[in-house]
């Protein structure tokens, strides 16, 4: 049984613990509303861009100038998997979710008999798949200094995809994030990027599919310009949606943490009260048998 | 008067402008041009250079963008750019620290196809750097 002192210094602690929580949980949503803002506002541009890459492949009309990026090496024996997770823990299931899928899916491609490689953005990825499948992972992008995302780093990390994929590195690669549904719920997503596949002419609809464009330079040569650029566009967006989706489960993580702090410190004044209690009783006890048998 | 369209500038980061104009500079990859109402339908790559945009109400306001392309069609004109800056808030040194790039780009070049497109990469940000610093 704890003494007195003991289950005082212990709600004392507990009530430390829950103001870190608590305020934890106001920064995540202050930045969490920063966090969406951005992903919204980097919906017109990826939107545009599917519309516009629609509409220029289907004036190729397929032909077989689309450059590898979009039709693959015809392979697909090497996978380059690109695993974004966020730079900080303290934020519930949200890492070892992407994680957890990111590795099915390696088993899977091994057991097929596919070479893996592995580039891990964020350090808590890294830290998890690195105790599994040290030796497949190329290299680990660092954001802890980056303060808010910008393009810049998404279009590093996209140049640093391409270059690999131009030399012979890989014939697929396949991003991993986690999509901001909302608040509360955040789903691990595997999306392949190269090759990029041919949008489908459902993006038609948009601003006068059919007009006939007339092309400044060359389609082809357009088309060669846009696909590097949308790549860069997709990792963005993984990006900005990683990092509202890692607010939103930090949050919940956090409020759970600060009510479970509140239950913890109810439960421990109450047997802080009961103990007293009984030490006063036991005490008043003492006195009057004392009286009592004189 | 100049019958109004619409136009947007987009940066992957935010929507720069979105409003009815009377005409856009574009500085296109095969030279500027132009924009009005009705305007075939072009597609364009558009190198670093001032965007120059006359809203219906008259103003003229300036952008720099740093390369992206334009898809214009008869009702109106949307240009991505890979960023687009407000002519008043260009940062000098986020210019300066392009153009380093650029020259060590164009030292970097391995073949002279790299080498030249390079070249012409640094010579269109010399020329914006030109066109934007009052002399």
């Amino acid at each position: 049984m704890p003494s007195l002192k003991d289950l005082r210094n212990r709600i004392a602690s507990v009530k430390a613990t829950q103001k870190i929580t608590k305020a934890m949980q106001m920064v995540a949503a202050a930045k969490l509303r920063r966090a969406q803002e951005a992903a919204e506002a980097a919906r017109p541009y990826s939107e545009r861009m599917g519309a516009v890459l629609a509409n220029i492949t289907q004036a190729i009309g397929g032909g077989g100038e689309a450059p590898a990026l979009m039709t693959g090496t015809g392979k697909d024996d090497v996978h380059l998997l690109v695993v974004c997770t966020a730079e900080r823990g303290l934020c519930g299931g949200f890492n070892s979710q992407i994680a957890r899928l990111a590795r099915d899916h390696i088993r899977k491609l091994l057991a097929d008999g596919k070479q893996v490689k592995i580039i891990c953005v964020g350090k808590k990825g890294f830290d998890i798949l690195r105790r599994d499948y040290a030796a497949l992972i190329l290299e680990r992008v660092d954001l802890r200094e980056v303060k808010t995302l910008g393009f810049v780093n998404a279009d590093a990390i996209a140049k640093k995809v391409i270059q690999l994929f131009n030399e012979g590195g890989f014939d697929i690669c396949t991003l991993f994030y986690s999509q901001f549904k909302s608040v509360i719920s955040q789903i691990p997503t595997a999306q392949q990027i190269i090759p990029a596949g041919v949008p489908s002419a459902a993006a038609e609809t948009t601003n006068g599919g059919n007009a006939v464009y007339e092309y400044e330079p060359e389609p082809g040569e357009i088309l060669s310009d846009l696909i590097p650029r949308n790549i860069s566009v997709q990792v963005f967006r993984a990006l900005l949606e990683n990092a509202a989706g890692e607010m939103g489960a930090k949050m919940s993580a956090m409020d759970n943490a600060t009510r479970n702090a509140g239950d913890m410190i109810n439960k421990l004044s109450i047997t802080y009260n009961r103990q007293r209690q009984a030490q006063i009783t036991k005490e008043l006890i003492e006195i009057i048998s004392g009286a009592e048998a004189l | 008067m100049p019958e109004a369209f619409q136009f947007e500038l987009v940066s992957p980061e935010r929507l720069l402008v979105s409003e009815q104009v009377e005409a856009v500079v574009i500085p296109g990859a095969e030279g500027e041009m132009t924009v009005m109402a009705h305007h075939a339908p072009v597609m364009t790559t558009i190198k670093p250079g001032v965007v120059t945009v006359k809203t219906a109400e008259g103003r003229a306001e300036r952008y720099v963008v740093f390369g992206g392309f334009a898809d214009i069609v008869p009702a109106g004109c949307t240009l991505l750019a890979e960023s687009a800056v407000a002519v008043g808030d260009i940062d000098r040194a986020d210019l300066a620290r392009r153009i380093q790039e650029a020259r060590e780009d164009v030292a970097d070049a391995k073949d002279d196809e790299t080498r030249s497109k390079a070249e012409q990469f640094l010579s269109q940000l010399t020329t914006l750097e030109g066109a934007i610093l009052p002399a």
